[in-house]
């Protein structure tokens, strides 16, 4: 789950995490108080899950309530990449003496914690990391052993910071790190870090990825919820704990398995069709999960046909012929599904579903057919 | 032959009292793998189904002479199994749980490494092994695996892990082996781990290879197969049309800017040699023809 770079600063203090004074604002008149508290010059921050609001215009400096109003009413309702702005971040503004760039992530394929530290920060990192990736001082870390800071600082001297900002920035940095691991984090990400002009290091973005699946030791994720996504679609979805994406097709599509889903949406798009979303049912999905999955797919006005695409490995296959037709018979839906259905319990499965099938519920017996079959009904 | 374990390898089921456990366990068992124990703490001293019960891994090595393990037990408490498991000196581990937390699955996969050197976790979230005919570990159904050889499967995805087996055993080509490495961000067990077992087994005489967006596992599998297989791969990578920087279900399937998508890896496979498919059916089939070439 990505937060909001607010969030990401709420969930940053609980680390230690310095950043600016400020408040989030849903009015101009809320931009206005939170200027007042933060204290002037502030800057007025559009508050969207995607980059390059500085450049779309969704970031403006302030110095009086005037210029607050203008800039608030400028950005609020704002089209950042096609996300409405409905939430602004308000906060002072720091004399700025240098940007650097702060993250830690998970190296996948070196299987350790990956820290990237770049005396070059700023709005052109990435820029950076292709012209001149000398630039960025990158410390692989063992989760046995942590980052203790020590090993921060001599990270901070190897990427060469100001030498005013070091101490700091090893402080940061450690405390960065014990988010990324007992925050939970997919990655952690500061950029800017700034070395203000009174000699203090400090936050002034900041980019969260939670890891959804350590949300159980974490209450103070609650917050979060919902926040994720403005898809209609997607928050009923969310709300029934499906792994659902809302696509533009008119394919309803379910399966079973993150590589199958992929690969149902694959042959759908290979013989023709468009699907209109991927819903992974997971693994021992059973009937309520399958009606769920049926009842979000249904909301979706654009679905003209549903292929439902099972192999059952730990999902047994009598179980979602179950959903199904406890589906069939408490929601009317709209469209015809076809159902391939294969693997553990399939013949069991096949057997209980052999009653319902009718022009508007099918059964084909491979993936290609039914993605056929499907496609065509959706025309 | 087959890679990593055999009709001879004898296994533990640690969540063997659980309804998932129980169920996969007891079809493993049936199918003819060397179920020799269960182990659930504070239930040592009963039975599932007539298989012993052991409070510990340690108890059951003990008693059974158990050499690997089959995790089924729930995401907060899998990553202690797996590691119990190495301490009691187990050498092959196997673990399905979905849903463990990234820095809890780094951590165990390190530990692992520095304490454990000798063993081999396969997964986490991932369906398991066949070898059809002699062994199946995990959640794989049995009775889509055809034995006799001569295909190795290998496979980040757990349900088109079946429908690969599915497609060649309708078509009479039977499997050596079939590994599910799971699609998690640190999976115990990779592609190049398989590839260099199956080149090294003489009974597996092609390699069909199923991976997904998200990651560079395929584009590193890609390097070793051009370096190294004098066998011939036939591959599927499934996403091309999953929209990119959106997270689709695996923790492993995440597209960032060009990196990982299904495009590049398919790419970097075809170079180095690699027949690409565009689809698990469509694989299925270019296996079939290879191995109907085989003299």
């Amino acid at each position: 789950m990505d937060l909001y770079e607010y969030q990401g600063k709420q969930y940053f203090a609980r680390f230690g995490i310095p950043t600016s004074p400020g408040g989030t604002a849903d009015t101009v008149d809320e931009a206005v108080e939170q200027a007042e508290d933060a204290g002037y010059p502030v800057v007025v921050k559009a508050q969207v899950k995607v980059g390059g609001r500085g450049k779309a215009g969704g970031i403006k400096l302030a110095a009086n309530p005037g210029e607050v109003r203008q800039a608030a009413e400028a950005i609020l309702g704002m089209d950042i990449k096609g996300h409405t702005v409905h939430r602004l971040w308000v906060e002072h503004a720091s004399d700025i003496e240098k940007e650097y760039y702060a993250s830690f992530t998970l190296d996948r394929p070196a299987k350790l914690h990956l820290g990237m530290l770049s005396a070059a920060g700023g709005v052109e990192i990435e820029e950076v990391a292709t012209t001149n990736p000398e630039a960025i001082a990158r410390l692989h870390i063992n989760p046995l052993d942590g980052l203790d800071e020590e090993t921060a600082r001599r990270w901070v001297d190897a990427a060469g910071l100001d030498e005013a900002a070091r101490d700091g920035a090893a402080q940061v940095l450690v405390r960065l790190y014990h988010c990324f691991v007992e925050g939970d984090c997919d990655l952690a990400e500061i950029n800017p870090l700034i070395l203000t002009t009174e000699g203090s290091v400090h936050a002034l973005d900041a980019k969260v990825t939670l890891d959804e699946n350590a949300a159980f030791r974490h209450p103070e994720w609650e917050e979060f919820a919902g926040t994720d996504t403005e898809d209609p679609r997607e928050k009923m979805a969310k709300e029934k704990g499906l792994n659902y994406i809302g696509l533009d097709g008119t394919v309803g599509i379910i399966a079973n398995g993150a590589g199958l889903a992929m690969s149902t949406l694959d042959v759908v798009n290979q013989v023709g069709g468009s699907a209109a979303n991927f819903l992974d049912i997971g693994g021992g999905a059973n009937a309520a999960v399958m009606t769920a999955a049926l009842e979000v797919i249904n909301s979706d006005p654009a679905v003209r046909s549903i292929l439902v695409n099972i192999f059952g490995g730990i999902t047994r296959v009598d179980d979602v012929a179950n959903g199904v037709i406890q589906a069939l018979a408490s929601v009317e839906i709209r469209s015809p599904i076809v159902l391939r259905l294969d693997g553990t319990n399939a013949d069991a499965g096949r057997a209980l579903l052999a009653p319902h099938l009718s022009d508007r519920v099918l059964a084909e017996p491979t993936m290609l057919s039914a993605a056929r079959r499907a496609v065509e009904l959706a025309r | 032959m087959s890679i990593f374990v055999d009709e001879k390898t004898t296994v533990v089921v640690q969540g063997l009292t659980g309804g998932q456990g129980r169920f996969h366990g007891l079809r493993n068992r049936d199918y003819g793998t060397k179920v020799v124990g269960g182990i659930t703490p504070g239930k040592g001293g009963t039975d599932v189904d007539g298989v012993p019960v052991f409070d510990t891994v340690a108890e059951a090595v003990d008693a059974t002479g158990a050499v690997a393990s089959f995790v089924v037990v729930p995401p907060r408490f899998a990553c202690d199994a797996i590691l119990e498991a190495a301490a009691a000196g187990i050498s092959f581990i196997v673990c399905i749980t979905e849903g463990i937390p990234a820095q809890d699955e780094a951590s165990a996969y390190n530990r692992l490494v520095r304490e454990f050197p000798g063993a081999r976790l396969l997964g986490p979230n991932c369906p398991g092994i066949i070898s059809p005919g002699k062994t199946n570990i995990g959640i794989t159904s049995g009775d889509i695996a055809l034995a006799g050889g001569p295909v190795g499967i290998v496979s980040r995805s757990g349900t088109l892990t079946y429908q690969a087996l599915h497609e060649l055993s309708q078509q009479g080509v039977g499997q050596t082996t079939c590994v599910g490495i799971g699609g998690d961000p640190v999976p115990g067990t990779n592609f190049i781990d398989c590839l260099e077992a199956f080149e090294a087994d003489p009974d597996t005489r092609a390699v069909m290879m199923i991976g997904e967006i998200g990651g560079s596992e395929e584009e590193r599998a890609a390097e070793y197969i051009g370096a190294h297989m004098t066998k011939p791969v036939v591959a599927y990578v499934a996403g091309v049309t999953a929209p990119p920087g959106r997270k689709m279900g695996h923790a492993g399937a995440i597209i960032s800017g060009s990196q990982g998508t299904a495009q590049a890896k398919m790419e970097a496979l075809a170079a180095a040699g690699v027949m690409v498919t565009a689809n698990p059916t469509e694989a299925g089939e270019k296996m079939v023809e290879i191995v109907r070439g085989l003299s």
